[in-house]
């Protein structure tokens, strides 16, 4: 791995004001990723672990500190090149699949490449390939109603890995799925961070947080522990 | 813009998506633009006609008239054009085929024409047996004029087949006894009907012979009269207008600089002033209804700024996978304008439905016809109103801030 990391968070905080209530969801975070690391935000509901996932995603912006993405301040960047960088170093994943409804799989997938400016026979190209990847390849003109949420959760996955990007961020991703599938798609994640993606999942179970390589806990807005996970690494170690 | 077809193609979607509210969302449009299309399409149907008819009496044939100006007004100076001036273009002037006087008695539906007890107002012009009206100027029944008519200045007459109606004659009227200026002619001829053009009726018409009509004047009268020249070719049309010109100025003593006391007019020439009346008339009537666009634009609006709300978070999504403000704008925009041209074409086929109807309804309008350039101004204003009336729900849908659309509950 390089030295220089993917991602760093300095001081970062996140603060909501309304009316006279102010909430701090995120305090002084201080945090680095590097490539290939596969990381779980756990914490309590409320804890503030979304609200982080948005800042190093792009959806959101912190109120306080810096954030510095492959080496490049973010907090400067207008609404446009943090859109650039959604497009091209993000790949989200979550809850509640956030699929197109009116589009079927392939344009599903097929969505963020319009954005790159990548011509129709490609895209549905890279797209149809994405889909296969996850064991789709059979579905690409399902609708997401005809799909079961496993099924839709891999046509998201497929969406989020179709532009290669730097990072992939899993908000809550077996949330809605029954144990089995949930299976499924961890299982998914294992081998995508064995192909050398960098992951962060958002969960609350520690089952799930079980998977990765290093888990961050998270209460009241701040990060309590960062702890490499034993058994992965020596699971890995092992390999 | 690489994304334009993109664009297109989630725009028809989300049309195609909610059929039913996209087609309540466009009836303001449908209904202004088939009202513009109805009106403009009955207009100008009606003076496609017109122009049909004009033409069939040729480009090549001038009708020369009196033309009295201000200075004749008020100097009190009778103006005429006299059979003097018809023998001085007949010898003075070369590429003539055709030349005849046509005299007229009464216009329109000014002079009575009596059979029993029933009376009829009729136009009543003296004419010639080489007077060619136009090409449907044909007897249905019996003949026209004769030379002998003519030099005999005999009482005939050939009518137009209103006067059969008004004058409760027998269908076969040839042979009738007709009486005006309180003398009988006898009727040797019925027209082939031409119906109505612009709700003027072209059969309440009757013709006797010119000398007849000469006579009835009293012979020292000199008349005014209308002189119909052929001309040999039709590129010769403006040479032959100059040198009638010419002699008619030097017969009617006018100086340089003043003005003509006569008009040559072409087929042509008539109808362009009779166009520019329709046309000033469909640019009103257009314009008015035009204004009801505006309403069908507002109801566009109304339906996008709905639409942008319920497909927050579709908009979050898109945000998420990195679309910019810009290509949620056009892909709103593109919606928008889509919504707005869709009305337009359902507007343009209904529009031409109704006109096509009326049409047929109401015998003077003699069908309806849609100019290309009707077409273009629909479509223009269906497209300007989606674009001016779509900008704000479009920038409302790109404005919105990332998270709070992908929270937003649908
Ligand atoms: N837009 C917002 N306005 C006000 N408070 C918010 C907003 N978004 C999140 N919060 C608050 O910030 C805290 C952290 O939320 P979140 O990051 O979603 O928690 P988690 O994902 O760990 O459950 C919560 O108390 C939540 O209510
Ligand atoms: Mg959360």
């Amino acid at each position: 791995m390089s030295d220089a990391p993917l991602l760093e968070l300095r001081q970062v905080s996140k603060r909501y004001v309304m009316g006279d209530n102010i909430l701090d969801a995120l305090k002084d975070v201080n945090l680095k990723i590097a490539h290939n690391e596969y990381v779980a935000f756990i914490g309590p509901s409320g804890s503030g672990k979304s609200t982080l996932m948005n800042i190093v995603g792009c959806l959101d912006r912190p109120t306080g500190g810096e954030y510095i993405l492959n080496g490049t301040p973010v907090a400067q960047l207008d609404d446009n090149a943090l859109a650039h960088i959604r497009n091209r170093e993000i790949g989200f994943i979550f809850q509640n699949f956030n699929l197109l409804g009116r589009a079927n799989a392939l344009h599903n997938v097929m969505q963020p490449l319009i954005y790159r400016g990548i011509a129709l026979g490609e895209r549905r190209r890279l797209a149809s390939q994405a889909l296969q990847n996850v064991g789709l390849g059979e579905r690409l003109h399902h609708l997401p109603n005809q799909l079961s949420g496993g099924q839709r959760q891999r046509v998201a996955i497929a969406r989020a890995l179709v532009g290669k990007p730097s990072i992939l961020l899993a908000d809550e991703p077996t949330g809605n799925l029954d144990s089995s599938t949930s299976k499924d798609v961890m299982a998914m994640f294992d081998t995508l961070y064995r192909d050398g993606h960098t992951i962060i999942v958002v969960t609350h179970d520690p089952n799930i947080a079980e998977h990765c390589q290093r888990v961050i806990h998270i209460m009241d807005g701040r990060i309590v522990s960062d702890k490499l996970n034993g058994k992965r690494r020596e699971a890995r170690a092992g390999v | 813009m690489y994304n334009l077809a993109e664009s297109l193609r989630s725009a028809l979607q989300a049309i195609r998506a909610h059929k039913l509210r996209s087609f309540l969302t466009t009836l303001g449009i449908i209904i202004a633009v088939a009202a513009v299309i109805a009106v403009v399409s009955l207009i100008q149907g009606f003076s496609h006609s017109v122009t049909n008819t004009f033409a069939n009496l040729g480009s090549n044939v001038l009708t020369i008239s009196s033309n009295e100006t201000d200075e004749d007004f008020f100097s009190g100076k009778i103006v005429k054009v006299t059979p003097a001036d018809l023998q001085a273009i007949q010898h003075e002037v070369t590429g003539i085929s055709h030349i005849s006087p046509r005299l007229i008695l009464a216009r329109f539906g000014s002079g009575a024409v009596l059979s029993g007890s029933q009376t009829a107002y009729a136009g009543i012009y003296g004419i010639t047996s080489r007077y060619e009206g136009n090409a449907s100027f044909y007897p249905v029944m019996g003949r026209l004029i004769s030379p002998s008519d003519d030099l005999g200045h005999r009482r005939v007459v050939v009518i137009g087949q209103t006067l059969i109606t008004d004058l409760n004659l027998p269908k076969d009227a040839v042979g009738e006894y007709l009486q005006m200026y309180g003398q009988w002619f006898k009727v040797v001829g019925v027209l082939k009907k031409l119906g109505n053009i612009g709700g003027q009726d072209q059969d309440d018409r009757v013709y006797i012979p010119y000398g007849t009509a000469h006579s009835l004047l009293g012979a020292a009268t000199v008349p005014d009269i209308e002189i119909q020249v052929t001309v040999n070719n039709p590129g010769q049309v403006p040479a032959v207008t100059g040198r009638i010109t010419q002699v008619l100025r030097r017969m009617h003593h006018i100086k340089p600089g003043q003005e003509d006391d006569f008009v040559v007019q072409t087929p042509e020439q008539t109808l362009g002033t009779f166009n520019q009346v329709l046309n000033a008339i469909t640019l009103i009537f257009g314009g008015i209804v035009g204004i009801s666009l505006l309403v069908g634009g507002i109801g566009i609006m109304n339906i996008m700024l709905v639409s942008v709300t319920e497909r927050t978070q579709e908009i979050g999504i898109l945000k998420s996978l990195g679309a910019r403000r810009r290509d949620i704008l056009l892909q709103f925009l593109i919606e928008a304008v889509i919504l707005s041209l869709l009305g337009g074409v359902l507007g343009l086929i209904l529009g031409f439905g109704v006109g096509s109807l009326i049409a047929h309804a109401i015998p003077e309008f003699l069908g309806a016809y849609v100019p290309w350039w009707a077409v273009l101004l629909a479509f223009g204003f269906a497209a300007t109103v989606g674009v001016v009336f779509g900008i704000a729900p479009a920038a409302k849908a790109a404005a919105l801030d990332p998270i709070e659309a992908l929270r937003h509950e649908a």
